[in-house]
């Protein structure tokens, strides 16, 4: 059994932990942008988000283009706005269906489709969109994780019933990804168990009776059954995977246990929680883990609440009148600032990671996104969205992106295209865009 | 064979307790249910619970089953519903590899091997295909609720031996098999087979074995055993005689218990216990201790009145009779003088206490509120739609907020939630909805957000008057009172029981069998065990839709000799 109280050096202090590997030059090639076989540098995908969006007045730069300023909710990522992109002012469109609070908006930015009848998801996340052309070649396709400690609190999904769950606890992070079937890739000794092999024959053989099981279904009984296959398929290759000796990575260092925390949606609780598991996130990426993640920091009806507080981020945006001087609703704009600190937190977790000529979060794309702008209402026009990273240099980086009423799925498409989904054409009726976004396009 | 003997155990066990329900099911012999048409056949991924359940009754109830299950998918209330939608994504199926390898790996581990194996093997280095094959198929067919076919065991029993030469050990290598029928789909989804009905010209029903599941899963939360097995085998589960044989000693097993816990954790979406959190500031007596003896307490307050003491189901709105532990005493306030943390105790409040029924336990009190604050309107909500089965429409998104914000702050002059809530009943957008179901809850504010008893609320009187459909009240116990005397509780129950148990809401046609066994559970006085006595015994329980049974009784399958309905 691990040793639950040992704590993360540098993780719980500051942080992530870089160092533990002596590393020798011949990694990489001579410019630093590609290990010395040639291979380029992994680029990886993953969402970050929040939940009851932001106050506009103090969330949405004056300036748009380059050189953005930073208004009081964006302080959190003031430290890295060249390597952040701010998208303001994109709208999810309806086409008449019901908006239903705080569902509509995250499912239109996410599926390009607004959820029709009793369904949420009536296509598949970006993640997974992404996911299927890139995370192929990694012992995990994504790792799901949230901060809150709630595995419901996941918004990776295939439809409205094929939903996946979040990672809850830091340690659950940890040991999914470093437990005893981690193979350090800088480690001199490679040593597969023999028991993968017999593993992979058995997900084979479940595998070739397929038909046996499924000849006698109905149509949709076969697709829940696909994606199960499907599942099965993705262990194979995960087990595959790890009968390779591994490329060494620089970057990559196995870190602490992380001390464990009661999980909780009590914003420091959650904030502690967050943080770590920024810091195993990160050291799963550099190690080459995983290139996609979701990273939820709160829920979309967010249970954030203070300590002591009866209210919950949620309950205030409804019952906190407007201030009469400010003009805003003070609390629900302290709750939206530590969203963003946090954010903040999690892209400087990744930039603390060198990697090549850059860092990790270089070499990373974080799309960050809410679900309504202005909660009380359930605003669904502007949204606020963000990415953190260039992709390996794919993204222009530092821009300040106004939409004026044009529709969320041009972010989602411009994305998609990033990460060399090979797609033209994005969304579900008036949501269908096939403009993507190019002043960010490098 | 350990598992074999540990089944048999169970049943003897079985015999010789629950006598105070025996005699009244022995005598249910009465008016046939009528005929329905039936729910389209269904594949049912395991709930977590079930899951748990069929690993304890076929490797013993020690076993550790290490790690962690995607939560459970809930539809129309219920996660029998969801289950006939949920499948398994890559993260999810790896969680149960690794469980199914850590179950097997504890199941053949020295110390408990000897008590699981039929056979021992010539040598603990090499292969012996069969001993392996003895195990597999002897565990295959609990596993699967069927017999392994032959090309079935032919491929677990290859994989064993394969194992087993690859790592030099028989027992790692027998892991390997059993590990793998606990990831196959023959396992992990609970599929109904489908056949002619031949005392139906045209209808469809459940093959045997998938009327084996479907009456298990229903009564006892688990799969099949030996014997429900051996009479899906030989053929006596389809006629009514041996249904109701294996009817009668099933409802008369301790495993019931397990049947109704796991409907009643259903029906009260005790799932909510996974994300319960209080603010620790406002309410420090709540722990996760106190969470976890909170769900713990209803379902063994159910189960004893109804199981054990044979009790009325719509009194449990207003029996003061209880468990308690004392974690749960400190928050009842209440002295319990167990001799463990863990130790549960029987307890009745007095007569004139507030506090009687499952609406005033922290199961509903809590789990129904906020973290920081009692919520009359979720609370109302849930008894609307969970325990009277009413759909509350969701909120407007557009509510104009600035009439009741000035009221919701601190220093407001408004004290209670009453007054709070009076100001939405104002808004047309607001008021019907709030209408429907905050009286309910009003009648609830004695209990905190928690559930501790209060008198007021920031220093003002609580008014805990209410109405339900007319009728009027001033405290949770009228509250308690109007909800047993309602016809919509006791028809709600027996709704949502036929719902969880087909794994589908009941439709349009089923109107006359469910108004027949509402009836039914009225002359039974209400006894839940007789209602679901009343389902499993009733052929119609077991008819599929043909219009969507495609799927007649796979091929691959043994052929089982069966005695057509001998009645």
């Amino acid at each position: 059994m691990m040793n639950r109280r040992k704590v993360l050096r540098g993780v719980v202090g500051g942080a992530a932990v870089t160092v533990g590997v002596p590393f020798l030059d011949c990694f990489l090639n001579s410019n630093g942008t590609a290990l010395a076989d040639g291979a380029a540098l992994p680029v990886r995908f993953g969402t970050w988000t929040w939940g009851c969006g932001m106050t506009a007045s103090r969330w949405v730069p004056n300036k748009a283009g380059a050189g953005y300023d930073i208004p009081p909710e964006l302080k959190g990522i003031e430290k890295l706005k060249n390597k952040v992109n701010v998208f303001s002012g994109f709208s999810v469109k309806t086409d008449g269906r019901e908006n239903k609070g705080h569902v509509t908006g995250q499912a239109g930015i996410r599926t390009g489709a607004v959820p029709s009848g009793a369904s949420i998801y009536d296509k598949p996340t970006i993640d997974l969109l992404i996911g299927d052309v890139m995370g192929t070649d990694t012992r995990f396709r994504s790792l799901d994780a949230a901060a809150t400690g709630n595995p419901g609190h996941c918004y990776s999904a295939r439809s409205t019933s094929v939903i996946s769950a979040s990672i809850p606890t830091p340690m659950a992070l940890y040991e999914r990804i470093f437990g005893a079937e981690f193979q350090d890739p800088n480690s001199g000794v490679f040593k597969p168990s023999p028991s993968l092999m017999v593993r992979t024959s058995v997900l084979s053989a479940i595998k070739d009776q397929r038909d046996d099981f499924t000849k006698t279904l109905g149509a949709a009984d076969k697709a829940r059954m696909e994606q199960y296959y499907t599942s099965i398929r993705q262990l194979e290759q995960q087990l595959s995977l790890q009968l390779e000796k591994p490329a060494p990575l620089k970057s990559c260092s196995k870190p602490g246990l992380p001390e464990e925390m009661p999980a909780g949606t009590e914003v420091n609780a959650t904030s502690f929680n967050h943080k770590l598991m920024a810091a195993i996130m990160a050291h799963a990426l550099a190690c080459n883990q995983t290139k996609v993640f979701n990273m939820v920091f709160s829920d979309w009806t967010s249970s954030l609440r203070r300590k002591g507080s009866a209210e919950t981020h949620h309950g205030t945006t409804h019952d906190e009148p407007l201030d009469a001087k400010a003009n805003y609703q003070l609390e629900v704009s302290w709750f939206a600032e530590q969203c963003m600190n946090n954010f903040g937190v999690f892209l400087e977790t990744l930039d603390s990671i060198p990697e090549g000529a850059g860092t990790l979060l270089d070499n990373t794309l974080v799309f960050a996104h809410s679900d309504v702008q202005f909660a009380r209402a359930h605003t669904l026009d502007g949204i606020p969205m963000m990415t953190g990273g260039s992709a390996g240099g794919r993204m222009k980086t530092g821009i300040h992106t106004v939409g004026n009423g044009e529709v969320v799925t041009r972010v989602g498409l411009t994305l998609q295209q990033l990460m060399k989904v090979p797609v033209d054409k994005w969304g579900t009726g008036s949501m269908a865009t096939s403009k993507s976004i190019s002043e960010i396009v490098a | 064979m350990g598992l074999m003997a540990t089944n048999k155990n169970a049943i003897r066990k079985s015999f010789l307790v629950a006598a105070t329900i025996s005699v009244a099911l022995l005598a249910g012999c009465d008016s046939p249910a009528p005929t329905r048409e039936g729910a389209p056949a269904t594949m049912r991924r395991l709930t977590q619970e079930q899951y748990k359940n069929i690993i304890a009754d076929v490797f013993g109830p020690d076993i550790n089953i290490a790690g962690r299950m995607d939560p459970d998918l809930r539809k129309d209330g219920l996660l029998q519903i969801g289950a006939t939608e949920a499948t398994f994504t890559p993260g999810n199926l790896e969680q149960y590899d690794a469980l199914a390898r850590g179950i097997a790996t504890e199941v053949l581990a020295e110390k408990r091997r000897a008590s699981f194996m039929p056979c021992t093997p010539a040598s603990a280095t090499a292969v012996d295909e069969a001993c392996a094959k003895e195990v597999i198929t002897e565990a295959g067919r609990l596993l699967f609720r069927r017999p392994l076919t032959a090309k079935e065991a032919e491929l677990y029993v290859g994989l064993a031996t394969a194992a087993t030469e690859k790592v030099g050990d028989f027992y790692k290598g027998l892991e390997f098999g059993l590990a793998s029928l606990m990831v196959s789909p023959n396992f992990l989804f609970q599929k109904d087979m489908v056949e002619a009905d031949p005392s139906v010209k045209g209808a469809m029903r459940l093959d045997a074995y998938s009327k084996a599941s479907r009456l298990s899963f229903f009564l006892w939360n688990s799969a099949p055993d030996d014997m429900l097995l051996a009479a899906a085998e030989n053929g006596d589960l389809n006629s009514s005689e041996g249904l109701d044989k294996q009817a009668q000693r099933m409802i008369k097993s301790p495993r019931l218990k397990n049947g109704v816990r796991g409907f009643f954790a259903d029906f009260l979406q005790f799932t909510l216990f996974e994300s319960l959190a209080k603010d620790p500031v406002i309410y420090p007596k709540f722990s996760q201790s106190v969470s976890d003896d909170a769900k713990e307490q209803t379902l063994r307050t159910v189960t004893e009145f109804l199981v054990t003491d044979g009790g009325d189901y719509r009194d449990l709105f207003t029996s003061h009779k209880t468990y308690l532990t004392r974690a749960l005493g400190v928050v009842y306030q209440v002295p319990v003088p167990a001799s463990t943390d863990s130790e549960w105790l029987p307890y009745e409040f007095p007569k004139d206490d507030m506090r009687g029924g499952l609406l005033t336990q922290l199961s509903f009190t809590a789990l129904y509120a906020h973290p920081g604050r009692s919520s009359p309107t979720l609370r109302g909500k849930a008894i609307r739609e969970v325990m009277l089965c009413q759909a509350v429409p969701i909120p407007p998104v557009n509510v104009d907020f600035t009439s009741f914000e000035a009221d919701s702050h601190e220093g407001s002059p408004v004290k209670t939630a009453r007054e709070r809530l009076a100001k939405h009943s104002t808004d047309p957008a607001c008021a019907g909805c709030h209408k429907f179901v905050d009286p309910m809850g009003l009648a609830l504010e004695n209990f905190d957000g928690l559930g501790v008893v209060r008198m007021k609320e920031n220093g003002a009187d609580i008014d805990a008057s209410g109405e339900l459909d007319g009728v009027k009240f001033n405290s949770p116990a009228g509250l308690a009172a109007a909800m047993r005397n309602s016809p919509r509780t006791s028809a709600c129950i027996v709704k949502k029981l036929f719902a969880y148990g087909q794994g589908a809401n009941p439709g349009k046609s089923d109107e006359e069998y469910l108004k027949y066994l509402q009836t039914k559970f009225e002359q039974d006085k209400y006894s839940v065990p007789q209602l679901m006595r009343r389902i499993v015994t009733s052929e119609a329980f077991y008819r599929v839709s043909p219009s969507e049974a495609p799927a007649q009784a796979n091929a691959s399958r043994e052929p089982v000799s069966t005695k057509e309905n001998k009645s």
